[in-house]
């Protein structure tokens, strides 16, 4: 608790002081004792919420895991009513989740009991009738469970959330606003298993608990086995794409960090979360092809007669020729083929203009011209960031689209340019340096004209 | 005995002629089945046709949510557990129901037809073994299931009983019927890729035991919600599993990226003039087949399939490349630093450890002692160095000889003799 500013103490106190409150208040009121009549079902519950808390999934957000545990409270405030449903959330409390502070065990079970017992009293308050649902009774219980669950989330999602902003600031513009929903809207499904759950309970007790949460941990493993998948297929094809590099000693690491200011201007102009790992995917392979170009041509001093320097065109073909048998790359084919477009319609392989270059193109053309101008090359040294940004900003309506420009200065200007510095491997043995770079918007390639 | 197609003219036909002798055993059985049971149901009149026509209709929607899953396994988890609820229900709102084994036949047939229509209206057809499978398992149940559900349903609450006997039974018929469908999914397995009966049924059990679980686990859940909740356990039961779909579908879908990525990758040296064009694909074809023909087992088998698509990325790192690859003609010093700086770079990974050590060892000779799938990369890819694309029959007779010169010292002679085998079954058209 040391560690935590003053008013997220405050915050903490007035939150576990207020589930106390409920909970002794119900204690002591005349005729509440009923929901603890129902004692045995009282314990399934909260061993079952119990289970289910220290087992956290990883859904498809990345930032938060949710635990089935919200279907046991929303079963308990059926089962048990609210003043069972909030000693169920404060089981929380003695939570086995590996590395979880007393104070956030603390806050957890508060607030689960705050939130269970209020939806507890939005199901009462709907109509709703605690206490095992009859056989047939199964069809008045959707609407009050609809509200208890309608309560339920934005309350445990707002109490959560000021904890957060009070202990480490965070900022309500960094929780992703697209991630948000579907948080919500996966939580909203979670309480539907809550819903079986109670509503099998007549029918077969603690069974029903058995057969709802067999196919979620299924899931889980599921879930499970696609990141570790995920994360080792982001590292593989690093990995690949810096093998490609090897052959430049001076653009090692050149394809993760522009596939990193890719994305950090797709994120500023807003693209949604499945066309921002395609394009993350687009800025990584997008030189693949380079490895066709003669290592003659990358290496030689001074111009480049007309056929040498159709050789270097071509390498954005030769890129998508490798890749195109990757499916989900649909969007980032265009990118890759066409990341050497200008916007003046001067570029190459097609010569297309503006609108006609596709976004992914337009995106990655700023990010690689950047992070070449902010690296080292064998014919000069790295430049400083604003150098390399007043650049792009002279270039921007020529030769970058301005859109892009500005929003990626916009957000260099808020995060700043920090990418990860590949460990210097030993230039002598196995790279060459090539004499110029292709990338690079104020060095360009010069070409003798034959005729 | 394998039906290989030959010069196929339409895609349905093409579709008909790769399938092997124990698949079109199988589509004629599920066939028959479907015909019996809705000629049997039409002409007795549908019982409860509301029920049957709500089930019919999760079922389809459940055929049309299919996935494949790694391996090329077509699976349909959402349309099983309803053909599952379908089969396990006793009743429906405290109103019994006693619909025959073959009404169950004729629902799931109506519902998986009808559910692969759209499919097939944009041209993707469906893959008639997976649900003649699908179709067999879900009739054997019901046949098995159905004549005792009365009893069964006697013996329930609404008539003074518990539900235990009635779930047990039903847990205990499930298992049998998923065991089944292993035991068939692992027999055409055999037939399909060549592996050793034993592996193939460990591999489908692998595979099976945790989609299974979560499909058996809803359909219950389904025949006993619709005990108390009525109709509307339709719609409910399928979130639990419908989260599974999503979980498993991801897990499919980056399967699927990955291996598409590395075998695109591994091209770059081809690209880039440092090996033949297509030849880090032929020698992964012919690594896996003879792997197989050895008796391993899939989560190797995709570790040795990574390794031999890469087998040559260490080129990448050579200042100057071996004009032509690291052939068998090569000098074996620079042939092992290619394995060295191609090791090094998959490494690098920090997730292939396996895949780098292959790598790393696939010059060793065979009394160093590296492990099989080093022996297997070495052979192919030198067995691919000689021949090429070429499928000359007596090419392929010449380099043999070639490599069992070198048989126990340079190349492992368990491997030669079993890569002679799958090459002197290999037919043009013959699928790997």
């Amino acid at each position: 608790m040391r560690g935590l500013p003053w008013p997220a103490k405050v915050y903490l106190i007035i939150v576990i002081g207020a589930a106390f409150a409920l909970i002794g208040h119900d204690l002591v009121a005349p005729g509440q004792q009923d929901a603890f009549a129902q004692w045995d079902t009282l314990m399934v519950l909260a061993l079952l919420f119990l289970l289910c808390e220290s087992l956290p999934t990883l859904l498809n957000i990345d930032q938060v895991a949710v635990s089935m545990s919200f279907s046991a409270a929303l079963a308990a405030v059926v089962l048990v009513g609210p003043e069972g449903a909030a000693v169920v959330g404060m089981t929380a409390v003695l939570s086995v989740r590996p590395g979880l502070a007393l104070v956030k065990r603390l806050f957890n079970g508060a607030q689960f009991a705050i939130c269970s017992y209020s939806a507890g009293q939005v199901f009462v308050w709907l109509g709703g009738r605690s206490g095992v649902p009859g056989v047939d009774g199964f069809e008045g219980l959707i609407l009050p469970f609809a509200g208890a669950a309608a309560v339920f989330v934005p309350l445990n999602f707002l109490l959560t959330a000021t904890m957060l902003w009070l202990a480490d600031g965070l900022r309500a513009d960094q929780i992703p606003i697209s991630g948000m929903a579907q948080f919500l809207v996966s939580y909203l499904g979670y309480a539907t298993f809550g819903l079986l759950i109670a509503g099998l309970w007549a029918t077969v007790e603690t069974i029903s608990v058995v057969l709802v949460l067999l196919p979620l941990f299924v899931a889980r493993w599921g879930f499970g086995q696609y990141h570790a998948q995920q994360r080792s297929y982001d590292a593989t094809i690093a990995a690949l794409c810096q093998a490609v590099e090897t052959k430049d000693y001076y653009t090692r690491g050149h394809c993760t960090r522009v596939s990193l200011a890719s994305t950090m201007i797709a994120q500023e102009i807003g693209m949604r979360s499945e066309r921002l790992r395609a394009i993350r995917y687009a800025g990584m392979l997008h030189d693949v092809g380079k490895l066709g170009v003669p290592t003659k041509v990358l290496q030689k001093e001074g111009k480049l007669t007309e056929e040498e320097f159709a050789a270097i065109q071509l390498h954005p073909m030769r890129g998508l020729e490798i890749v195109r048998g990757i499916d989900f790359l649909d969007e980032a084919f265009a990118g890759i083929m066409h990341h050497h477009e200008r916007h003046d319609g001067k570029g190459y392989p097609m010569g297309l203009a503006a609108d006609e270059i596709p976004e992914f193109a337009r995106v990655i053309a700023v990010a690689d011209a950047f992070d070449s101008m902010t690296s080292d090359r064998s014919y000069r040294k790295a430049k400083p960031i604003e150098t390399a940004l007043a650049e792009l900003r002279k270039g921007a309506g020529t030769q970058f689209d301005p859109l892009m420009v500005s929003a990626f200065i916009k957000v260099i200007d808020r995060d700043g340019w920090d990418p990860p510095r590949t460990a210097p491997a030993d230039p002598v043995e196995r790279s060459e340096t090539v004499s110029k770079d292709h990338d690079d918007p104020t060095t360009p390639i010069q070409v003798v004209s034959e005729r | 005995m394998t039906v290989v197609g030959r010069r196929a003219a339409t895609p349905a036909v093409k579709a008909l002629a790769t399938l092997d002798s124990s698949q079109l055993l199988l589509i004629c059985a599920a066939g028959i089945a479907a015909v019996a049971g809705i000629a049997y149901t039409t002409a007795v009149g549908l019982l409860d046709s509301e029920v049957a026509v709500g089930f019919g209709v999760l079922i389809a929607a459940g055929e049309l949510a299919r996935l494949t899953m790694p391996g090329n396994r077509e699976v349909a988890p959402i349309g099983s557990a309803a053909a599952l609820g379908y089969t396990l229900l006793l009743d429906m709102g405290g109103h019994p129901l006693r619909h025959p084994a073959l009404q169950v036949i004729a629902v799931l047939a109506v519902g998986m037809i009808a559910g692969a229509l759209p499919h097939l209206a944009v041209g993707r057809p469906p893959r008639l073994d997976a649900m003649a499978r699908r179709l067999l398992t879900g009739a054997l149940l019901a046949f098995a299931f159905r004549p005792l559900a009365e009893p069964l349903h006697a013996l329930t609450p609404s008539s003074r009983g518990s539900w235990l006997p009635a779930l047990g039974v039903m847990a205990v018929l499930i298992c049998a019927m998923l065991f089944v469908d292993v035991v068939i999914a692992a027999m055409l397995r055999v037939e399909q890729v060549r592996t050793a009966f034993r592996v193939a049924v460990r591999d489908e059990l692998r595979m099976a035991v945790p989609l299974g679980a979560a499909v058996a686990a809803s359909g219950m859940l389904l025949a006993l919600a619709s005990h108390s909740m009525g109709m509307v356990a339709l719609l409910v039961f399928a979130a639990p599993l419908l989260v599974t779909q999503v979980a498993f579908r991801k897990y499919a879908g980056i399967r699927a990226t990955y291996l598409q990525t590395v075998r695109a990758l591994a091209r770059v040296t081809e690209v880039a003039g440092y090996v033949e064009p297509g030849h880090s694909r032929r020698v992964s074809r012919l690594s896996v087949a003879v792997a197989r023909e050895l008796g391993m087992a899939e989560p190797e088998l995709l570790e040795l399939e990574y390794a031999a698509l890469m087998h040559d990325i260490g080129q990448l790192s050579l200042r100057d490349p071996i004009p032509g690859g690291a052939t068998v003609l090569t000098d074996p010093e620079q042939a092992r630093r290619i394995a060295e700086l191609g090791a090094e770079v998959i490494r690098q990974t920090g997730v292939l450890e396996g895949v780098a050590e292959i790598v790393r060892r696939q010059c060793d000779a065979v009394s160093e002692g590296p492990p099989l799938a080093s022996r297997i990369i070495r052979t192919a890819n030198a067995y691919d160095d000689l021949v090429g694309g070429s499928t000359d029959r007596d090419r392929a007779g010449a380099a043999l000889e070639r490599l069992r010169v070198g048989a126990g010292s340079e190349y492992d002679p368990v491997v030669v003799e079993a890569m002679s085998r799958v090459i002197d079954r290999r037919t043009p058209g013959h699928r790997l």
